[in-house]
């Protein structure tokens, strides 16, 4: 198991969410989402231009961008 | 019995749906008292009791970070309503039931209504709802608020449980925190400090989330005692930053789903199969937003959009036009000549057939966009978009009010600036506002038609098409302008959720379509109504002596009329300036005209050339007229083109952007960088042109 940023994940690849190293309002934002430590997550797709990225967790789609994915830490 | 109930719950959970369910056709539509963010209140009559229903902002969180977050919380202290109908959506409880739980942590009665019940049960999820509510501590009611099912029982349990006291929920949130909470609110009870928020625990929570709001009404109430708690959560904040890297704001919301996660744990949902397998959504969406067809269908979908809104409008439009014309005729035929029938006329009824003229539009647009939001598709658009319109400081959802304020060329500003209402992110919204009126709208085109029927009738097809480019590429690198210096700031967080595609309701819409137009009409209108007299008065005051009007004919003598009014001196006076250019002073008060709406300044140009009334559908003699004037070329004209785009919106849209931004300074500032900016372009277009082409 290693640990990758989650902007460097392959579509349909699975993982567990290990870190969210983001603070003030991205930190919050991205935490209000369910992004938390310990979430299985499945990238989902990736926009026309390659950003931003589509992922599933919970039973639900999240989108977010690549600058924004950078700060999360997921053990895949 | 009267009370006060707050209804709130995530974006796309069905709330405004449970809104339209509860107070039916008795609704208000307004906004928070000093801010934008709109309010919407119900009643409903339940025998006795009557329920005053407000319609709390759809939020995932309650932060101090946006407008509608603190507003919503802010209702919740200030005006202590009776209950929360908190509406979660049954096929997505976990992420939902986060902001319920914040409810729960404030100490205010809650009632979860378990909203799509009939999705969640097609997906496959069963939720145990005794043992929820049993768990939670809060009653729970099934829902299905699209068809009315469950309803009854909400309400039944609303008036049953609201007003009575509850207990605020209290999680564990690790041992650092835990006992930094114990000291902060010893201090906090002892000191009664804060006595209208909530409870001391609830403060002593927002001081350890470094809630920005909480803590600067704290300082104001007691500096003393703010800076006491502050330490506090200093020391346990580099405690935990050393020992475990992270904010305790951070850890905070981590328990919260933790919490959430060990409720349902114990038996409440129960999946029939992995839940994050394919919907039915993402094989829509393995089309819709795929590399290489999402873009095309998504380029059909916005042309349909725009032929929808430009094209189904006419009609109405038309007994619009006509209805205004008859009135018109009607008064000229009865009205004695003079001041008072020019009023009537050209000030009040103008005025008054401008502001419904763009009712149909905005009726149109309204009903077109809220049915891409309500299906999700809008969702998608951003998701798709989003990366082109980042690079310019704005948001994948810029993109609608751009189209339709004339990104096809043929729009209209005025929805388009109402149509950024769809942007939730501050800055880009009002990046986006602000730089939407330079897109080609309908009016603007038949000034470009006048000037490339009279100078460019070669190359009609290229200039057409090199003035949707330059309107484009000026719009984007102006926002990007904006976003770097007044309007500076990182970019609002993107983390947005892909809804699943629904059906949307033709109730929803109407009702939507009917709230948004009633708007228009009421705040736009009457401020409308008045800057229309106003330009009316420019264009006519001061009036002619009467010797000097009496050797001319009628052409002659509204050219006269015109150069000597307030619009006219305005025109001579910046002629100095304007000639730089290539602007006349015909040119100049043709200019002023178009404030009222972009088309007159055809018909201006008309008077300027003492041609009489001249139609803007059809303007072959002004277009001689201009072909042999001496001060007239095509530098001239394309000068003239660049400004047209540029310069000041028209004032029904100027009133627009004062309304959607919340302030008369961002009119203002739109009205005079816009006319710089277009005096500079042409400035250096025409003085350019003039040194380079002669060596050519």
């Amino acid at each position: 198991m290693g640990k990758i940023h989650l902007r460097q994940m392959r579509v349909n690849q699975t993982g567990r969410i290990a870190s969210v190293k983001a603070k003030g309002e991205l930190g919050r934002r991205i935490r209000d989402m369910g992004l938390v430590p310990g979430k299985q997550i499945r990238i989902q797709g990736r926009a026309p231009l390659k950003d931003p990225v589509s992922l599933r967790l919970m039973g639900f789609t999240l989108m977010l961008r690549n600058n924004e994915a950078e700060y999360i830490e997921v053990e895949v | 019995m009267n009370m006060a109930i707050a209804l709130a719950g995530n974006p796309n959970s069905g709330k405004t749906t449970l809104f339209n369910l509860l107070t039916g056709a008795r609704q208000h539509v307004g906004n928070y008292p000093g801010v934008t963010v709109e309010k919407k209140e119900g009643i409903c009559i339940v025998g006795s009791n009557k329920l005053h229903i407000v319609d709390l902002p759809g939020t995932y969180s309650l932060t101090a970070y946006s407008l509608e977050e603190i507003v919503a919380r802010d209702f919740l202290i200030n005006e202590n309503p009776a209950m929360v109908v908190d509406i979660v959506d049954a096929a997505n409880l976990e992420r939902n039931l986060y902001l319920g739980v914040q409810f729960m942590e404030m100490g205010i009665p809650v009632v979860i209504a378990l909203n799509m019940m009939d999705v969640a049960d097609k997906r496959g999820i069963k939720t145990d709802i005794k043992k929820l509510s049993a768990l939670l501590n809060v009653p729970v009611v099934p829902l299905v608020a699209r068809s009315g099912k469950g309803k009854r029982q909400l309400i039944d349990v609303i008036v049953s449980n609201a007003g009575k006291k509850q207990r605020p929920l209290k999680i564990s949130y690790g041992n650092d925190i835990d006992a930094a909470l114990e000291k902060l609110e010893k201090i906090i009870r002892s000191a009664s400090f804060m006595p209208w928020a909530c409870h001391p625990g609830w403060v002593a929570l927002k001081y350890l989330e470094n809630d920005a709001r909480i803590i600067e009404q704290g300082r104001e109430h007691d500096p003393e005692i703010s800076a006491q708690l502050c330490e506090i959560v200093q020391k346990t904040a580099d405690h935990l930053e050393a020992t475990l890297g992270v904010h305790p704001e951070g850890i905070i919301a981590d328990q919260r789903y933790g919490y959430i996660h060990s409720v349902l744990k114990q038996g409440v949902l129960i999946h029939d199969n992995d839940r994050n397998r394919l919907q039915v959504s993402d094989k829509i969406d393995k089309i819709l937003v795929n590399r290489f067809a999402g873009p095309v269908i998504m380029a059909a979908v916005m042309m349909g959009l725009y032929h929808f809104t430009f094209e189904y409008s006419q009609l109405p439009v038309e007994w619009m036009e006509n209805f205004f014309g008859w009135l018109s005729a009607t008064a000229a035929g009865v009205m004695p000549d003079g001041l008072l029938k020019s009023l009537v006329i050209s000030g009040i009824i103008d005025g008054v057939g401008g502001v419904m003229g763009f009712v149909p539009l905005i009726m149109f647009m309204f009903a077109g966009i809220s049915f891409l939001e309500d299906s999700g598709y809008l969702a998608r658009v951003a998701f798709m978009l989003d990366r082109v319109f980042r690079a310019f400081g704005l948001h994948g959802s810029s993109v609608m009010p751009f189209i339709v304020s004339g990104g096809i060329a043929g729009g209209c500003a005025v929805p388009g600036v109402m149509a950024s209402r769809t942007l939730k992110s501050p800055r880009e919204r009002l990046a986006t506002l602000l730089t939407v009126p330079f897109m080609n709208c309908g009016a603007k085109l038949p000034v470009f038609a006048l000037l490339v029927a009279a100078f460019f009738s070669d190359h009609q097809a290229a200039v057409m098409f090199a003035i949707t480019f330059i309107s484009w590429a000026g719009a984007l690198i102006v926002a990007k302008f904006l976003r770097s210096t007044i309007i500076k700031g990182e970019s609002t967080p993107f983390v947005m959720e892909l809804p699943p595609y629904r059906m949307p309701t033709f109730r929803g819409i109407l009702i939507h379509t009917y709230e948004r137009t009633w708007q228009y009409m009421k705040k736009a209108g009457t401020v409308i109504l008045g800057i229309s007299i106003l330009l009316w008065a420019m264009m006519s005051f001061p009036g002619l002596d009467k010797s000097a009007a009496l050797s001319m004919n009628t052409a002659q003598l509204a050219q006269a009329r015109l150069e000597n009014s307030i619009a006219g001196r305005i025109g001579h006076a910046l002629e100095p300036v304007t000639r730089l250019a290539g602007f006349d002073w015909r040119t100049n008060i043709a200019l002023v005209g178009g404030f009222a709406a972009k088309e007159v300044v055809v018909s201006t140009l008309g008077t300027a050339y003492s041609l009489g009334e001249i139609d803007p559908e059809n303007t072959e003699s002004l277009t001689d007229r201009l072909k042999k004037a001496r001060q007239w070329s095509p530098l001239t004209a394309f000068s003239l083109i660049l400004f047209t785009i540029f310069y000041a919106p028209c004032f029904v849209t100027v009133v627009c952007i004062a309304k959607e931004s919340g302030s008369w300074k961002w009119a203002g500032f739109s009205v005079a960088f816009n006319t710089l900016l277009a005096l500079g372009i042409s400035v250096l277009f025409y003085q350019t042109a003039l040194v380079v082409l002669p060596l050519l």
